[in-house]
């Protein structure tokens, strides 16, 4: 029998906040020791009161805004109840009755075509702290304790675990272009609900979770796993299969029920009096809207239409400095993979032996536009192009001038390559003893010689064309 | 000694539950599970009273988390064979001008009504709760014990107002505590909670309505009947805010921490088996019990939605009365009891005090009585308070 998988994702992302959600504490990635960014209200001592931090509240908005979401103008806060130690006042203040952004919708592009992902909701929760085990004694770091979430919730409307992988993918690069959250590693982490249904059912089967996985890849192996477990059961009846959480394990590949204790407790939520409902009017929306940064996804849909690879537009996106060069250079006039390839692999090249990174690169549209053009128009070839780049990035040098200076842009005719030919061919005559005697490498010498001896000039399959026949 | 948990001064005016926590004073709010808890900050209420020169005399006793009828299970202090409350009594004795106390379940009024004292509660959300050891966040507010109106203004003057640490704070600077005439207020006297109470309790109300009367208001029996249903959903809401709220004392980090435990389970089930009294046990049971997937929709929702309806019926009642004219206690003072009776006991009485926690209007004690009125209406229960007061001295 044929089966459809079905895959609904809770992804809870930290935010990047200067403070944590509801004391002054510095947010995420900035502590540096255990416990040193830690006030009483993050601890939980008693008197202190949680106080809303706005930008939270602003960042899951603009997270709404992103994945199309309503915005509810009202929204309040729940408490969830249970005992850990790294969690302080043994309560998690999140959102179940009022949640912030509910009814969106992504669209994501796989193999199998484009999809509409329904969003659920969005809603603010903290963070818990961190246990460190360490021989007789455990020991509580609350540097993470009320760091900002946003937990995006989904529909079950995910069919493979490749719609997942590209989901989080979009996901990550609109927070990382919004500002709402670095997304590195460890603070996006998932809850993937899988089942697995007969194909053309429109029930759904039974429905086990996979908690707490922050890799994409483990994200990936664990539904593969866990479909095949599921059509397994389901075809041979190798087991009965019962509605659970189960956690992955990356050594083994597989996928393990956790204990009932851990999956069965009641959270008695209930509202939060020491949160006022937080309403959000009309002006304060407009301002979040204004704020907004560019639908970064419709640029990453641009992008890709234009045949440019997704690692580019990850590297794209997640620099807004590099995305606009981009699209100045090709208003410009040039094409858009073509100059995407120049900036990514060729300015980056040339940073790279400076030991500069990419965000550093300095070269005005007009400059780069004016050498792929040169390149494109047959005027100069490829690696003459290069060498022009690497002169007005180092050096600042106006291409086109540069160009004349160097006499790259010299026409050359094939009479004059092949005088240039005779000419290395009479000078490096080893050479041409050892390429007829089958050291086929040692025309690499030869067509060294020619392209210094023609200076850059000149198309260099033609000039390797005409070498390899004087030499039969 | 006996009245203090900490004694901080000689020459102090005010005293301070110990509910409230003072910078570096142990705070224990009379439970074992703080034992040795010692605040890095002051409640924005002592900050207040501080900064304008009011010495703080001390911390006093209270009721395990202020879950009793006056304060009479804390584990640091015994009792005499009648109960009072310790900062009522030091307000009585004349050792300090003033007290603050938390009043959650009513034991602070409870404890002013039996010492003979005045007692404050004001509107929920004009004094800062910053700092206070927190049980029903919902409907706690600290309130003044002082001997007469004019002593609890003086402290409300002080320390009421927007606090930014504090988010159900209200916006506001300043509220109205002036005191003025009463003639032509109207006051109304509930026929179904005197009928709670007993004689001499009943005695003590008509006196009072004389004493009105005497200063120029109106009062006149009435029949409401929504006193039952607000202690009830009070309780409900009451429990499971404080189920919540003691959930963090935990054993881990601060206070009590059992000494025999092999694992993280029996750390927790240990301390607090040893750390909490059966009063708070018993509150804790009940209030998850309410919170319980089955029960939350019959017990905690339906409490929400019968507090928004009594809210309702109160406000309709104050359009045509100032203020409305009850018992404070059944009786005019308790005998010595065992703790395992302590909720039920506690239960009951509260239904004179729990609709003011339950939707957050200022309830005043005076001579043994208490009056409540509209949101920030404090300005009129002092006014009538002082009336009656003035014609006693």
């Amino acid at each position: 029998m044929k089966y459809e998988l079905v895959i609904g994702l809770e992804t809870h992302v930290e935010l990047s906040t200067e403070s944590k959600i509801f004391c002054s504490c510095g947010g995420h990635s900035s502590p540096k020791e255990a416990n040193d960014c830690v006030c009483p209200a993050c601890s939980g001592m008693p008197g202190m009161l949680p106080i809303m931090n706005k930008k939270v509240v602003e960042l899951a908005v603009t997270a709404g805004l992103m994945l199309n979401c309503n915005i509810n103008r009202y929204t309040t806060f729940d408490k969830k109840n249970y005992y850990y130690p790294d969690l302080p006042c043994a309560y998690q203040i999140t959102q179940l009755n009022h949640p912030i952004c509910t009814d969106g919708c992504v669209t994501i592009k796989t193999g199998a075509g484009a999809r509409d992902i329904r969003i659920k909701q969005i809603h603010m929760e903290e963070d818990a702290g961190k246990l460190v085990h360490g021989g007789k004694f455990s020991f509580v770091d609350f540097n993470r304790t009320s760091v900002p979430l946003i937990e995006i919730v989904t529909q079950p409307d995910f069919r493979s675990a490749e719609e997942v992988v590209t989901y989080l993918n979009k996901l990550k690069s609109m927070f990382r272009s919004g500002g709402i959250s670095e997304c590195e590693e460890g603070a996006m982490r998932c809850d993937v609900n899988i089942s697995v249904r007969p194909e053309g059912s429109e029930e759904f089967g039974v429905r086990t979770e996979i908690k707490n996985m922050s890799s994409f890849e483990a994200i990936d192996r664990a539904i593969r796993y866990e479909a095949q477990r599921h059509m397994d059961a389901l075809e041979f009846e190798t087991e009965e299969l019962v509605q659970e959480t189960r956690r992955f394990d990356d050594a083994s590949g597989k996928t393990f029920a956790m204990r009932n204790k851990e999956t069965e407790a009641d959270y008695r939520y209930f509202p939060d009096a020491n949160l006022m409902p937080i309403i959000i009017d009309d002006e304060w929306l407009e301002q979040i809207k204004a704020n907004k940064p560019e639908a970064v996804d419709e640029k990453a849909e641009e992008y890709r239409e234009a045949g440019i690879s997704d690692k580019e537009i990850d590297m794209l996106i997640s620099n807004h400095k590099i995305s606009k060069l981009l699209d100045d250079t090709i208003a410009l006039g040039c094409d858009a993979k073509d100059t995407a390839a120049w900036i990514l692999t060729d300015c980056a090249g040339i940073l790279r032996k400076e030991g500069r990174a990419l965000s550093e690169l300095d070269i005005t549209p007009e400059k780069l536009s004016a050498v792929i053009k040169m390149v494109d128009g047959g005027k100069i070839n490829r690696n003459a192009g290069k060498k022009i780049l690497i002169a007005v990035i180092v050096e600042g040098a106006d291409p086109v001038e540069y160009c004349k200076e160097m006499g790259l842009d010299r026409k050359v005719d094939s009479s004059a390559i092949d005088s240039v030919i005779d000419k290395v061919i009479t000078e490096n005559a080893q050479a041409v003893e050892d390429y007829k005697n089958g050291k086929l490498k040692a025309i690499q010498a030869l067509f060294g010689a020619c392209m210094k001896e023609l200076r850059g000039a000149g198309d260099p399959s033609v000039i390797k064309e005409l070498l390899e026949n004087k030499l039969k | 000694m006996k009245y203090y948990a900490t004694k901080l001064s000689d020459n102090g005016t005010v005293a301070v539950d110990d509910t409230i926590l003072v910078k570096g004073i142990e705070a224990t709010a009379g439970s074992r599970i703080l034992e040795g808890f010692k605040p890095l900050f002051s409640a924005q209420a002592v900050v207040r009273l501080e900064k304008e020169g009011y010495e703080i005399a001390g911390k006093t006793h209270v009721g395990e988390f202020g879950l009793d009828l006056v304060g009479e299970f804390s584990h640091y202090s015994e009792k005499e064979n009648k109960l009072y409350g310790a900062a009522a009594e030091l307000v009585a004795k004349g050792e300090v001008k003033a007290a603050l106390g938390v009043d959650m379940n009513g034991a602070t009024r409870r404890a002013a009504a039996i010492s003979g004292v005045s007692f404050l509660k004001p509107t929920y959300g004009t004094v800062s709760r910053y700092g206070v050891i927190s049980c029903a966040a919902s409907g706690e507010q600290i309130g003044v014990y002082a001997k007469n109106a004019e002593g609890i203004k003086e402290i409300m003057d002080v320390i009421s107002g927007h606090d930014e640490k504090d988010g159900t704070s209200l916006k506001k600077d300043s509220y109205d505590y002036s005191i003025s005439e009463v003639s032509g207020k109207k006051v109304c006297i509930i026929k179904e909670l005197l009928e709670k109470a007993d004689d001499e309790t009943k005695a003590r109300i008509n006196a009072f309505a004389e004493g009105l009367r005497l200063a120029g208001a109106k009062v006149e029996e009435i029949s409401l009947d929504i006193f039952d249903n607000a202690n009830t959903a009070w309780q409900i809401l009451m429990t499971a805010e404080t189920c919540n709220n003691v959930s963090r004392y935990d054993g881990v980090k601060y206070g009590h921490r059992a000494k025999q435990y092999r694992n993280i389970d029996e750390l927790y089930v240990n301390s607090r088996t040893e750390g909490f009294n059966f009063l708070t046990k018993a509150v804790i049971l009940y209030g998850s019990d309410v919170l319980s997937k089955n029960r939350y929709k019959d017990c905690y929702s339906k409490s929400l939605k019968v507090r928004r309806v009594i809210a309702e019926s109160y406000e309709k009642l104050m359009e045509s009365y100032d203020a409305v004219l009850t018992p404070v206690c059944s009786k005019t003072a308790y005998e010595k009891y065992d703790i395992k009776d302590a909720f039920g006991k506690v239960y009951e009485e509260s239904v004179f005090t729990a609709v003011a926690n339950l939707i957050g209007v200022p309830a005043i004690v005076s001579g043994g009585v208490q009056l409540m009125g509209k949101a920030f209406g404090e300005s009129t229960l002092l006014s009538l308070a002082n009336s009656v007061e003035r014609q006693g001295e």
